[in-house]
């Protein structure tokens, strides 16, 4: 297993450096240093002077690969590239374009992602496994018929409009929950139960549809009817056997998402008013910000690896002929 | 008894067991019960009933630092905490200036180039500099703060602490001890020193470094010393170290501004330049403390935590900053240390019997807290403040026809539904202006030629604004007949003020002129029905925009639909805002649409617009349509440097004239400012200059909090619902598995 890990830290370096170059490449394909001063100081009474000190205040007054001028080793280190990439690898992401610690805003804003991200997550899970096994269970019973019914419709429906129909309803029309804020310790139960229940009801039809096809296909296997044949309770056989056997599919969908629940929910924070990270890669791609933009990609491209290779070990988990090579 | 009931059945089910009826009624009692409190108010219940406005933001502000802050969602803060010399009159219109942190309006004297004074009424040919003398109000305090406190001994306690004890806090309010000090002249003329330094990069610097004698020079001194003061940091600290050096101003003598005494200082400024006293109301002339800038220079303050000017404001007006979180929430509190200001005794006609005057004479200000709250989607927004939780809102274009109904003569009125919350309506003509710019420099569109102008005027008629305003803006606009909007000197109403190149005046209103006309000077500008009247060729134009999406398509094809009327092809070219800049920069566009604000109520700053010299291809100035005209420069070098009154009133007519005539903009709208406020609030008047009119507001919490109670009571019975409703599936559910397991003989097992 160490030398699976190492073997794959090694790969995780060379994908964060491609991330890194590409993301880098990307972004100053579409902004120019000017382009990013400008939106900076504003689009009154700029001068050319301005942008030229905006630039040089932030350090992007450098080549952005190669500096020509540079003696030695420093033609490729004084650049926009390596200084403002290499310390990413530390984990130093540095100020944003406004001056703002990045690493105090990952923190700051991670804890409201998290509160929202990780019950609709776990309750979400629970709940589509639950109706998925409940389909299974009454397959081609009148249940299952409208239980597939309803899910397509579910899915059918955009995510906005759970946002909007729960504000109305819940908030607006029952007066239960705020519509949308956030709050510090126990108090942020009565912001995020709204959040939560919509964040659950818009992932329970495509959930608990692939779970459901999951459990069907395990069913359909010969050591569920040999379970049956040695007059086992449908209660053992579905959740003794058929539910470890769906495991392994479950896991390579589930625990690859569980460390990017970090990075938030875009239209979930922006409508409930929940201060987390799912806008701010956003915001910072609108301000032309470089350094959050770098420092969130990398992040992400971590977190994404951290995924799969939990989501490995994961397998030797549940299915002890899964073995590291 | 049939509800426990009920309840009981469905518990059997689940249990196989009894459950006791009382606890089922209890779950139910608290349900259907509960207490009396509204369950969905979003803020603190120990706020309640307090003296706090709230308010909400979009956009989180980039700084706060008065040097640097320039837009509208920062100077909605930074308003509140810095008292620059100068303020609009909170009540009059036209906008007036008066004074703020100056004990009254600054004197001016000019000088020939000898420094010889001159008399107020001396040529403005001979005027070399104008110095602007300001006397301080003295008694003016900071609001408290580390970077004033001092020990026993008076020695500054926080100003000389080393990485390791700047470690030990995280906050502002991590220090122990505040202080204060009285604001005086010295204090304003540091900050002006500020407007030159190389790492604040002030967006003004470029403009007014032009005007103030010495402030270019200081810039570039600065700019070596601090380079070098870099370098020293950098080695000493390493490069990834996120700190600065700290240049002490004061000894960087500004030879245009100069300390009289502890209230008194002057500037002096090149030439004449009457707008020069706008500025003095805007933040970038506010006074900043010496001791704010070192204790915030202190090593460590911005690593992580940080403590910057540019987020954590120290000024001296009625409000300080207490709560810095621009993701979720700010809050302003009243600054103990602020005094000596009154509500104004006398405004505009009509503020009298709409109450604005109930206040005077009292200090200032009313409330003690204000909570600016982020709300980024309107939704939320608009549907809290119907709750009560926000004491003001304005009106998105999709709950306008919710909040406000618009009779046949266009007049604006509130629904029945915002009547009866006691919700009253609030509209102002902005000091904006909107528009479609031709590029002077284009080879069709642009010059002086007859056709070119012939061809500008022709769209000039043949797109309807008043169509635009209806259809895209709910008719919150009026129509432009020139670049001068409502409110700012020089404007003219009524048939005087007609763009008669646009309209005629019928019936006693502007009537577009016909499409037949549009098509005659169409045909003028060689181009008969749409087509070049040599090769028969189509005429295409070409509009540079950065719209896009669903919401842009029906604008796009609305714009493309007015040039169709005269049988002219319009092309969009859709671009990224980057590309758009750069495109007009270098004069390389036909058409674009462009919007601006104004800096100050004075009609040189939109006539500026226009003026040859501020040609944005040739000098990067603001005159994105690169129009010039000689007669036209030479009459706004002149109306710039006048005072109001009827010979400049004359000139700019004049001007206005010329403008519509030559056409280099297709006049597009003055969007109108509609807002709503709760009947809770008092003393609010709409105003587009001065941003600092928190402190003239009132509030009656304890009627808000009435209506709060009353309007959100909780609605309890679909809890209940769908309490029964998990409780009915999961009863039927293990029934049913039961019944399988029965059917299939495995049960038991």
């Amino acid at each position: 297993m160490t030398s699976y890990l190492l073997r794959r830290l090694v790969y995780a370096l060379v994908i964060l450096l491609a991330v890194n170059l590409l993301t880098f490449m990307l972004f100053f394909v579409v902004n120019t240093p000017d382009d990013m001063a400008r939106m900076q100081l504003g689009s009154k009474r700029v001068t050319p002077e301005a942008i030229e000190r905006w630039k040089q205040e932030k350090g992007y007054d450098k080549p952005r690969w190669h500096n020509p001028e540079a003696p030695g080793i420093e033609q490729f280190t004084r650049t926009i590239f390596f200084e403002k990439s290499v310390r990413l690898f530390l984990f130093e992401f540095g100020n944003d374009i406004d001056g703002r610690s990045i690493r105090g805003e990952i923190l700051d804003r991670a804890g409201p992602s998290l509160a929202l991200a990780v019950p609709v997550f776990l309750v979400g899970l629970a709940l589509n496994v639950t109706f998925a096994l409940a389909m299974a269970l009454f397959r081609a019973s009148v249940l299952d018929l409208w239980g597939v019914v309803v899910c397509i419709a579910l899915m059918s429906i955009s995510s906005l409009f759970y946002i909007i129909s729960g504000q109305y309803l819940v908030s607006k029309a029952f007066a239960l929950v705020p519509i949308s804020g956030f709050s510090g310790g126990w108090d942020a139960l009565r912001f995020l139960a709204l959040p939560i229940l919509v964040g659950v009801a818009a992932g329970i039809g495509s959930g608990t549809r692939f779970y459901r096809t999951l459990f069907l296909e395990e069913m359909g296997r010969d050591y569920v009817r040999t379970a049956r044949a040695k007059g086992l309770p449908e209660s053992a056989v579905m959740f003794r056997h058929v539910l470890r056997n769906a495991l392994i599919p479950i896991l390579t969908g589930v625990v690859a998402v569980i460390p990017t629940l970090f990075m938030g929910s875009l239209i979930a924070e922006s409508f409930f008013g929940v201060p987390g990270l799912g806008s701010y890669t956003i915001d910072a791609i609108q301000s032309q910000d470089f350094s959050v933009v770098r420092s969130m990609v990398y992040l992400g491209s971590v977190l994404y690896i951290v995924g799969l290779v939990l989501t490995d070990i994961s397998y030797t988990l549940v299915d002890p002929r899964v073995r590291f090579e | 008894m049939l509800i426990p009931s009920i309840l009981r059945w469905f518990a059997t089910c689940l249990s196989g067991h009894r459950v006791p009826a009382g606890l089922c009624l209890a779950l139910l009692g608290l349900l259907v019960g509960g207490c009396d409190s509204v369950w969905n108010d979003p803020y603190p219940a120990a706020e309640r009933g307090a003296n706090i406005l709230y308010s909400s933001f979009v956009d989180r502000p980039k700084t706060l630092d008065p040097a640097r802050a320039y837009a509208e969602d920062e100077w909605a803060f930074i308003q509140q905490i810095y008292v620059p010399p100068l303020q609009y009159h909170y009540l009059k219109r036209p906008y007036e200036l008066v004074p703020h942190g100056a004990a009254q309006m600054p004197q001016v004297r000019y000088f020939d180039e000898r420094g010889k004074p001159l008399p107020d009424d001396a040529a403005q040919k001979d005027i070399a500099w104008s110095e602007y003398e300001i006397h301080v109000r003295p008694g003016m305090r900071f609001q408290p703060h580390p970077a004033f406190a001092v020990d026993a001994g008076g020695r500054s306690r926080y100003l000389t602490l080393d990485a390791g004890a700047v470690g030990r806090y995280r906050t502002l309010a991590d220090f122990e001890a505040t202080g204060t000090r009285e604001v005086t002249a010295e204090d304003y003329v540091y900050q002006i020193r500020r407007l030159a330094h190389p790492r604040l990069t002030s967006p003004i610097f470029g403009h007014i470094a032009h005007y103030i004698e010495g402030l270019d020079a200081l810039g570039k001194r600065l700019a070596t010393d601090y380079a070098k003061a870099v370098a020293d940091y950098q080695a000493t600290h390493g490069k990834a170290d996120p700190g600065y050096p700290w240049i002490d101003l004061r000894d960087y003598p500004l030879a245009g501004v100069t300390v009289v005494d502890r209230y008194t200082y002057r500037i002096r400024v090149r030439g004449v330049y009457p707008q020069f006293v706008y500025w003095l109301a805007m933040p970038f002339f506010a006074p900043m403390a010496v001791e704010a800038e070192q204790f915030y220079a202190q090593r460590g303050m911005n690593n992580g935590r940080n403590l910057t000017l540019d987020w954590y404001p120290v000024g001296s007006g009625p409000y300080m900053l207490t709560v810095n979180n621009p993701n979720a929430r700010m809050v302003l509190e009243r600054n103990p240390n602020f005094a000596g200001e009154t509500y104004p005794a006398e405004g505009a006609p009509g503020d009298e019997a709409r109450g604005l005057l109930a206040d005077a004479g009292k200090p200032i200000p009313f409330i003690e807290r204000v909570v600016f709250s982020r709300e980024k989607e309107s939704i939320p927004l608009w549907n809290k403040f119907l709750q009560g939780y926000y004491d003001r809102s304005g009106i998105a274009s999709d709950t306008f026809d919710q909040a406000v109904s618009v009779g046949f003569e266009g007049q604006a009125s509130l629904t029945d539904e915002m009547k009866a919350k006691g919700i009253a309506l609030q509209t102002s003509v902005a000091t904006s202006t909107f528009y479609l710019a031709f590029n002077f420099l284009d080879p069709v569109v642009g010059g002086e030629s007859d056709a070119a102008r012939h061809l500008r005027q022709a769209l000039s008629i043949a797109v309807d604004w008043e169509e635009y305003i209806a259809i895209f803006a709910n008719g919150r606009g009026i129509a432009g007949m020139g670049p001068l909007p409502p409110g700012i000197f020089g404007f003219v109403e009524g048939e005087a003020g007609v763009n008669r190149t646009v309209y005629d005046w019928v019936d006693g209103k502007p009537r577009r002129k016909s499409l037949d006309e549009a098509r005659h000077l169409l045909a003028q500008a060689g181009f008969p029905n749409g087509r070049d009247a040599k090769s028969g060729a189509p005429l295409v134009l070409y509009l540079d925009t950065v719209s896009r999406g669903p919401e842009s398509k029906s604008v796009l094809d609305w714009y493309r639909r007015q040039f169709a009327k005269l049988d002219i092809q319009l092309e969009v070219r859709l671009t990224d805002w980057n590309r758009f800049q750069e495109k007009i920069r270098q004069g390389r566009t036909q058409l674009f649409f462009l919007g601006w604000n104004a800096d100050y109520p004075d009609p040189e700053n939109f006539m500026f617009l226009l003026y040859g010299p501020q040609a944005r291809a040739q000098g990067g100035g603001e005159n994105a349509a690169n129009y010039r005209n000689a007669t036209y420069d030479a009459m706004f070098q002149r109306m710039q440097a006048m005072p109001n009154g009827p010979e400049r009133q004359a000139i700019i007519t004049d001007m206005v004239h010329l403008l519509q005539a030559d056409a280099p903009w297709i006049w597009g709208f003055h969007p109108k400012d509609y807002s709503l406020v709760h009947d809770w609030v008092f003393n609010l008047k709409p105003s587009k200059m001065g941003q600092n009119g928190l402190k003239y507001l009132r509030i009656d919490a304890e009627r808000r909090e009435a209506q709060r109670s009353q309007w959100n009571q909780p609605v309890r019975w679909p809890l209940v619902v769908l309490l029964l409703a998990l409780v009915f599936s999961a009863g039927l559910a293990r029934r049913a598995w039961r019944r399988r397991d029965l059917r299939l003989g495995r049960a038991g097992t």
